[in-house]
């Protein structure tokens, strides 16, 4: 179990400097967008959520997971959405009147 | 053959953490931001599919249902939400996120309970873990969301002994923690430690000011990402680490531009409101106060602003709260007809959030090329030829820059001063946040046109469209 642990943070602190020099360069005009953007992402906790919930059967566990699965979700689909709109917004020339 | 199901998963997996830092990298310029959001969008919906496929996971129906339901509800929230209310909507979603997290260390926590196998230790640890960074989020996120829509006062709440109560919470997760890993199945005890980290989150949040949100929202969006990874620290699953570890880094990222902005350390941010050190507002600028403004009406701002060559135009959040940047983006389209060079100058705090007033001018249909960051227009002000504020104050107080005294000394400011001249629209001679003069005001270059946002440009608009 130990060499799991071991993989997941070698997994976890590079993730981290790869999110570190990805997000480093973004122009402050697209801070908001980026932030709504990794929020859907942090929405991520939705596949925990399905397998929390996965047994047939209905136990506390299930039923929380379930909770998870909801409140994920709209975070996800929530977050996505509102940046597509935002960005939709973000337009070089406007069309001339 | 029989693993050829979850080689498969993790290889999506895989795709899917490719498709989230590629989508990341294309949220990074304006002209490709939209794509990137939509393959970050299809690398979640892999990584949800690819887990439906999972042996363990039986009960489709009802998590499609759940799925379903929550989807509803972000759609409808989405579409619903106005530009202006932006902070509160990631505040709240950050919120979400934190408590699914937090949702799935209790659920696994109930699980092996059920199942009476023992609790291997890291499984026990990331679980604690997550339980307190997702609930922190929950909570704080909730109080963030509040303070920004004014259901609770905006001002940092502070009360005898808070933090000697602080402490005593801290101490009791750390008590209970240590209690939980030497005896893993006291439910009791675990539940208490999930009481105490959602007051913690309250606790967190509850000390700091309105003016301060950027920083909040910032630091629980990096929050949301690290309770996820702990989530996946507790089922162990890689696409959880790698989304929650990228979300941790750019939340970080993003809260440190916002501390840099408002020249504070994030842990005075968290922490000011009880030290009393500072005293902020005392005998800042007292002297200045004597002078005498000029004020002007419509018709000259007009004048001025018609026959100049370049004007940079300054929009702090006085103007979205006033609605007026259609008004001001109609303003600049009739300046630019006439040949006038115009351009937008963004501080970073002008918002709620981290450029949320690029967002506010973007639905106003101002191009982002006109958009110009602190570091680019500040070398520009000396070739403006009028510099127009609208509702913004402490973001142009050169006080920031000269006066030691000052409780903005060391912020950075854009230099609206060096322009050749300034006209500041504003409601009347009140400090802004930081509740400190302004001796912009009283400078002979500096004109002001006293009277409402909206009101005084649309009658700029009018009077420029009769020169």
């Amino acid at each position: 179990m130990t060499e799991a642990l071991l993989a997941a943070l070698f997994v976890f602190v590079l993730a981290s400097f790869i999110g570190f020099e990805v997000i480093n360069k973004v122009p402050p005009t697209l801070h908001t967008p980026l932030m709504s953007g990794s929020n859907a992402i942090s929405g991520i906790a939705v596949l925990g959520a399905i397998v929390a919930s996965g047994a047939r059967e209905t136990s506390v566990s299930v039923i929380l997971g379930l909770i998870a699965v909801v409140l994920a979700t709209v975070n996800v689909v929530g977050g996505f959405l509102v940046t597509d709109r935002m960005l939709l917004m973000f337009k070089k020339k406007e069309i001339k009147a | 053959m029989s693993d050829f199901l979850p080689t498969g998963i993790q290889l999506t997996y895989l795709v899917a953490a490719s498709l989230f830092i590629f989508g990341l990298k294309k949220l990074g310029s304006p002209a490709t931001a939209r794509n990137g959001n939509v393959i970050a969008a299809v690398g979640m919906l892999l990584a949800i599919v690819a887990t439906m496929l999972d042996q363990h996971v039986l009960n489709y129906e009802m998590i499609l249902l759940g799925l379903a339901i929550g989807s509803g509800i972000g759609a409808i929230a989405a579409y619903k939400v106005q530009m202006t209310e932006m902070p509160q909507m990631v505040g709240l979603l950050n919120g979400l996120g934190g408590a699914a997290s937090a949702l799935v260390a209790v659920a696994e926590f109930w699980r092996l309970l059920d199942s009476g196998a023992p609790v291997p230790l890291d499984v026990n640890i990331s679980m604690l873990l997550d339980v307190l960074i997702g609930g922190v989020t929950f909570t704080g996120s909730f109080l963030a969301f509040a303070k920004l829509q004014g259901l609770i006062s905006g001002s940092p709440i502070t009360f005898p002994l808070q933090q000697q109560f602080n402490l005593v919470l801290l101490a009791a997760y750390v008590t209970g923690s240590i209690y939980l890993i030497m005896t893993p199945d006291s439910l009791p005890i675990f539940l208490g430690v999930v009481a105490v980290s959602l007051v913690l989150g309250v606790m967190f949040v509850i000390p700091i000011g309105g003016g301060d949100m950027p920083v909040v929202i910032s630091l629980l969006n990096s929050l949301s990402g690290i309770a996820a990874a702990a989530a996946g620290f507790v089922v162990m699953n890689n696409m959880l680490i790698i989304a929650g570890a990228l979300v941790g880094a750019s939340g970080i990222i993003l809260t440190e531009i916002m501390c840099k902005a408002m020249n504070r350390s994030l842990f005075s941010v968290l922490f000011s409101a009880f030290g009393t050190a500072g005293g902020a507002g005392g005998a800042a600028g007292g002297a200045a106060i004597d002078q005498t403004v000029r004020s002007i009406d419509p018709e000259e701002g007009a004048m001025m602003l018609g026959y100049a060559r370049s004007v940079v135009i300054v929009p702090g959040y006085g103007m979205a709260v006033a609605q007026a940047q259609h008004s001001v983006r109609e303003l600049s389209d009739q300046l630019e007809r006439m040949g006038v060079d115009v351009k937008y100058a963004i501080h970073p705090v002008a918002g709620r959030m981290p450029g949320h007033m690029n967002v506010l001018l973007a639905e106003a249909n101002v191009p982002y090329t006109q958009l110009y960051d602190m570091d680019d227009i500040n070398p520009q002000f000396e070739q403006a030829d009028v510099a127009l504020v609208i509702g913004a104050n402490d973001v142009v107080n050169p006080a920031a820059r000269s006066d030691t005294n000052s409780p903005i000394y060391g912020m950075p400011i854009l230099e609206v001063d060096r322009a050749k001249q300034t006209i500041v629209i504003k409601r009347g001679m009140s400090t802004g946040f930081a509740g400190v003069d302004n001796e912009l005001f009283y400078k002979d270059k500096t004109t002001m046109l006293f009277g409402s946002a909206k009101d005084m440009v649309s009658k700029l608009v009018s009077e420029v469209k009769q020169l």
